[in-house]
C-alpha cells in the first residue's frame, strides 16, 4: 500500500511538474464576449475575431516576449449580455484563470461595470466595441479599440460640411436612446463650430413609425443633409417617408447603419446614403485584406465591425506585450497606453493618456444595394 | 396654411389605420361587452398574412386585401368559437383574461413560427408622389390608405344600417336576451361581428405595411392600445364614433409632434383625450348605459 501511495504521489508531482512548465511557456488571455443573451451576433463575432487572431500566432510558433517564445491560450467566458454575469466572467478570469488581460465586454452596459473590476485588480482590459465615455473614464487600466461617440459625431459632422458641401442640416433622433441623443448633440455643436446650420432638430421616441408630422417639419426647413443616427430597423421607415414627402436632402448616419439588415429592409430608399463607422469590409489596406481573406476562409461570411475590432484589440494586446519585454499586468498597462503607433485592420491608433484611442473613422456610401468604402476621416 | 394641410394629410394616413382597428374593438364590445385585448394582435397577423399573399402568392394589391381580410376573418371566428363561445356566461373578467392570453398566444405563435427579426413588407402599388398647387404632397401609398379605409367604412356604414343582418346587431347590441326571441341566432351574428372586425384589422394591417413596410410580431401591442383608445373616445360600442375616434387621435398625434418634441406627444395627447373623457365619460357618440340591475 505505502509504495503503492509513493508512486501515486511520484506521478503526481511529476505532471504538476509538467504542467507548470508548459503553463510557463504560455500566456493566457481571457475573453468576456456576450454569446447567449439579446444580442449573441455580437459575441459570435468577437469570439470568431479572437481566435482568428490567437490560432495565427500559435500556428506561426507562437509570441516572442522579452527573448522567449510562448503559446497563447484563449479562455471564453459568456457574459450572457448582462451586467452582473460580466463582472463576474471578469473577475473568474482575473483572479482563477490568472489571466493577462481581459478583451470585451463588448456592449457598453457591460463593459462598464466590468471595467471597475479590471481597475480594481489591475489588470489590463480592452473593450473590443464600447463606444461610451464612461467605460475608460478616470481608469488607468481599461483601453478600449473602438472610437468614443463624440468622436464619431464630430467626423459626421466635418464630413457632412466639408466633403459634401452642405450649408443646412437637419436631425431626426431617438430622444429616449442615449446613444443618438449623444451623437445627435454632439453633431449639432460641429456643424456649427464648423460654419453651417442645423435648420431642424426633431425627436421621436423608439418604437414609433410614423415620423410625417416630424419630415413634414424638416422639409419646410429643406436641409442639404438629415442625420438619422438611429438604429438599423427604424432608418429604412424614415427614409422611405421622407422621400415620400419628397425631401431631396443626402442622408447620413453613424456606426448602428452598419448591419446588413438596413440594406434588406430598406432597399433603394438608401441608394446614395453615406454613414460613419469603424471599419469597412472592402477597405483597401493589406492588413485588412489578409483579415477578411482569413476570416473569411474560417468562418465562410464577412467580418463585421465586432469582429474585426476583437481582432484588433487581441493583436494590440501582443504588441503591447512584445514591447513589455514581460508577462506582467503592469508592464503590458504601461506599454498599452504608450502606443504610439498600432496599425490594426480597423485603422491605425495611438493612445494619449487616455484608454480611448486615437484613431481615423471610415466613411461608407451605400452604392448599388451594397456597403462601399468611401473616404477615411482622421480625427 | 400649407404646412397644416400637408400635416392634416398625414394624420389622415394615420387616422384611416386606427379607424379600421377600432371598429373591430367597438363592434365586439357593442355585442358581447367584452373588450377583445386580441385584436391588436390580429392586427399583426393580418399583416403577416398579407406579407406571405405578397411575397409567396405574389398578389397584386386588391387580391392581397381581400385574400388577407378572408384568411384573417376566419382566424377571428375560430379564435370566438374557441377561447370565447365557452365563457360566454363566465364572469366578464375570465374573458378578459382569456383575450389578452390569445393576444399573447398570438404574438408568440408568430414569434415561434415567422422569427423575431423585422420583416420587410414590398410595395404593393407604384411608389409616386403628386405636387398639387400651394406646396402639398401626396403619395400614391397615401392616397391608397385614404381611400381603401373610407371605402370600407361607408360599407361598414351602410351594411350596419341599412341591412337586416346589420339590424340584428343593433339589435344584440340594445338587448341581447330579446333577439333569439325574433328568431335571429346570435351565435351567428357573434360569429359574423368577429369575421368583420378582424377582417378590417387585416386590411389595416396590409395598408400598415404599406405605410410603414417594417413588420414584426409585437407590432400590435402599442397600435393596439391607441386604436383601444380611439374606440373608448368615439364612444365604445359605437361604429361611427370608432371612426371618428381613429381620425381625431390621429390628429392629435400629427399635429401635437408637429409643434412640440416627441417627448411631449403622447403626454400631451392623451391628456386631451383625459380630459375630453371627463366631461363626456361615454366617448363623442357613446350613450349612456343604463345599469341592468
Amino acid at each position: 500500500m505505502r509504495k503503492w501511495t509513493k508512486v501515486w504521489v511520484a506521478a503526481f508531482l511529476l505532471i504538476g511538474i509538467v504542467a507548470g512548465a508548459a503553463a510557463a511557456q504560455e500566456i493566457v488571455v481571457g475573453l468576456n464576449a456576450e454569446l447567449t443573451g439579446s444580442i449573441p451576433v455580437v459575441g459570435q463575432s468577437s469570439r470568431n475575431g479572437a481566435q482568428l487572431a490567437v490560432d495565427e500566432i500559435n500556428a506561426a510558433g507562437g509570441l516572442e516576449v522579452g527573448g522567449r517564445r510562448y503559446t497563447i491560450r484563449l479562455i471564453v467566458e459568456d457574459n450572457k449580455d448582462d451586467a452582473a454575469s460580466a463582472v463576474a466572467a471578469t473577475t473568474k478570469l482575473i483572479t482563477q484563470n490568472q489571466v493577462i488581460a481581459v478583451i470585451g465586454p463588448n456592449a457598453s452596459r457591460n463593459a462598464v461595470p466590468a471595467a471597475q473590476i479590471a481597475e480594481n485588480f489591475r489588470t489590463p482590459m480592452i473593450s473590443p466595441w464600447s463606444t461610451n465615455p464612461t467605460t475608460t473614464a478616470g481608469k488607468r487600466y481599461v483601453f478600449r479599440a473602438a472610437f468614443i461617440d463624440d468622436f464619431q459625431g464630430e467626423v459626421v459632422a466635418a464630413f457632412a460640411r466639408n466633403n459634401l458641401g452642405a450649408q443646412t442640416a437637419a436631425v431626426l433622433f431617438d430622444i429616449a436612446s442615449e446613444y443618438n441623443k449623444g451623437i445627435a448633440e454632439v453633431f449639432r455643436r460641429s456643424f456649427e463650430a464648423l460654419g453651417g446650420r442645423v435648420v431642424a432638430w426633431e425627436t421621436y421616441t423608439t418604437g414609433d413609425r410614423d415620423f410625417s408630422s416630424q419630415l413634414t417639419n424638416i422639409r419646410a426647413a429643406n436641409p442639404d443633409v438629415l442625420f438619422l443616427p438611429n438604429y438599423y430597423s427604424e432608418v429604412p421607415l424614415q427614409v422611405q417617408q421622407a422621400q415620400r414627402l419628397g425631401i431631396k436632402a443626402t442622408f447620413i448616419g453613424s456606426d448602428s447603419w452598419g448591419f446588413a439588415e438596413l440594406l434588406t429592409l430598406g432597399g433603394s430608399a438608401l441608394e446614395g446614403s453615406y454613414y460613419t463607422t469603424h471599419y469597412a469590409a472592402d477597405i483597401a489596406t493589406p492588413k485588412a485584406q489578409a483579415f477578411i481573406a482569413a476570416y473569411e476562409a474560417r468562418y465562410g461570411s464577412k467580418p463585421d465591425d465586432v469582429a474585426a475590432l476583437t481582432y484588433d484589440s487581441m493583436h494590440m494586446l501582443f504588441h503591447a506585450l512584445q514591447k513589455a519585454g514581460r508577462v506582467d499586468r503592469e508592464a503590458v498597462r504601461n506599454a498599452l497606453a504608450s502606443i504610439t503607433d498600432f496599425e490594426g485592420v480597423t485603422g491605425t491608433m495611438r493612445f494619449e493618456g487616455t484608454g480611448d484611442p486615437i484613431k481615423s473613422a471610415v466613411v461608407v456610401q451605400i452604392k448599388d444595394g451594397q456597403f462601399r468604402y468611401f473616404d477615411s476621416v482622421a480625427p | 396654411m400649407e404646412f397644416w394641410l400637408q400635416q392634416t394629410l398625414n394624420a389622415l394616413q394615420l387616422g384611416s389605420i386606427y379607424a379600421l382597428i377600432a371598429l373591430g374593438y367597438t363592434m365586439v364590445y357593442g355585442i358581447l361587452r367584452l373588450i377583445n385585448f386580441a385584436h391588436g394582435d390580429i392586427f399583426m397577423v393580418g399583416a403577416f398574412i398579407g406579407l406571405a399573399g405578397a411575397v409567396w402568392l405574389k398578389l397584386p394589391i386588391v387580391p392581397t386585401l381581400l385574400f388577407t381580410m378572408a384568411c384573417t376573418a376566419l382566424l377571428g371566428v375560430t379564435i370566438e368559437r374557441l377561447a370565447y363561445k365557452p365563457l360566454r356566461n363566465a364572469p366578464r373578467v375570465s374573458a378578459v383574461i382569456t383575450a389578452l392570453g390569445v393576444g399573447i398566444f398570438l404574438e408568440h405563435f408568430v414569434l415561434g413560427t415567422v422569427g423575431a427579426q423585422s420583416r420587410a413588407f414590398p410595395a404593393l402599388i407604384a411608389a409616386q408622389r403628386f405636387d398639387l398647387p400651394g406646396g402639398l404632397t401626396i403619395s400614391s401609398v397615401q392616397l391608397l390608405i385614404i381611400g381603401v379605409s373610407v371605402l370600407l367604412m361607408l360599407a361598414l356604414d351602410w351594411f350596419i344600417r341599412g341591412t337586416l343582418t346589420g339590424m340584428a346587431m343593433r339589435a344584440i347590441s340594445w338587448d341581447r336576451s330579446v333577439v333569439p326571441l325574433m328568431g335571429i341566432s346570435v351565435d351567428r351574428i357573434i360569429s359574423l361581428t368577429f369575421a368583420i372586425g378582424s377582417g378590417l384589422a387585416a386590411a389595416g394591417g396590409v395598408l400598415f405595411g404599406q405605410a410603414y413596410p417594417i413588420i414584426d410580431p409585437y407590432m400590435g401591442i402599442l397600435v393596439g392600445w391607441k386604436a383601444f383608445i380611439a374606440a373608448v373616445v368615439g364612444g365604445i360600442g359605437n361604429v361611427r364614433g370608432a371612426m371618428l375616434g381613429g381620425y381625431i387621435l390621429g390628429m392629435t398625434e400629427i399635429y401635437v409632434a408637429a409643434v412640440l418634441p416627441s417627448t411631449y406627444r403622447d403626454f400631451v395627447a392623451f391628456t386631451l383625450l383625459l380630459l375630453l373623457l371627463v366631461f363626456r365619460p361615454t366617448g363623442i357618440l357613446g350613450r349612456v348605459q343604463a345599469q341592468k340591475v
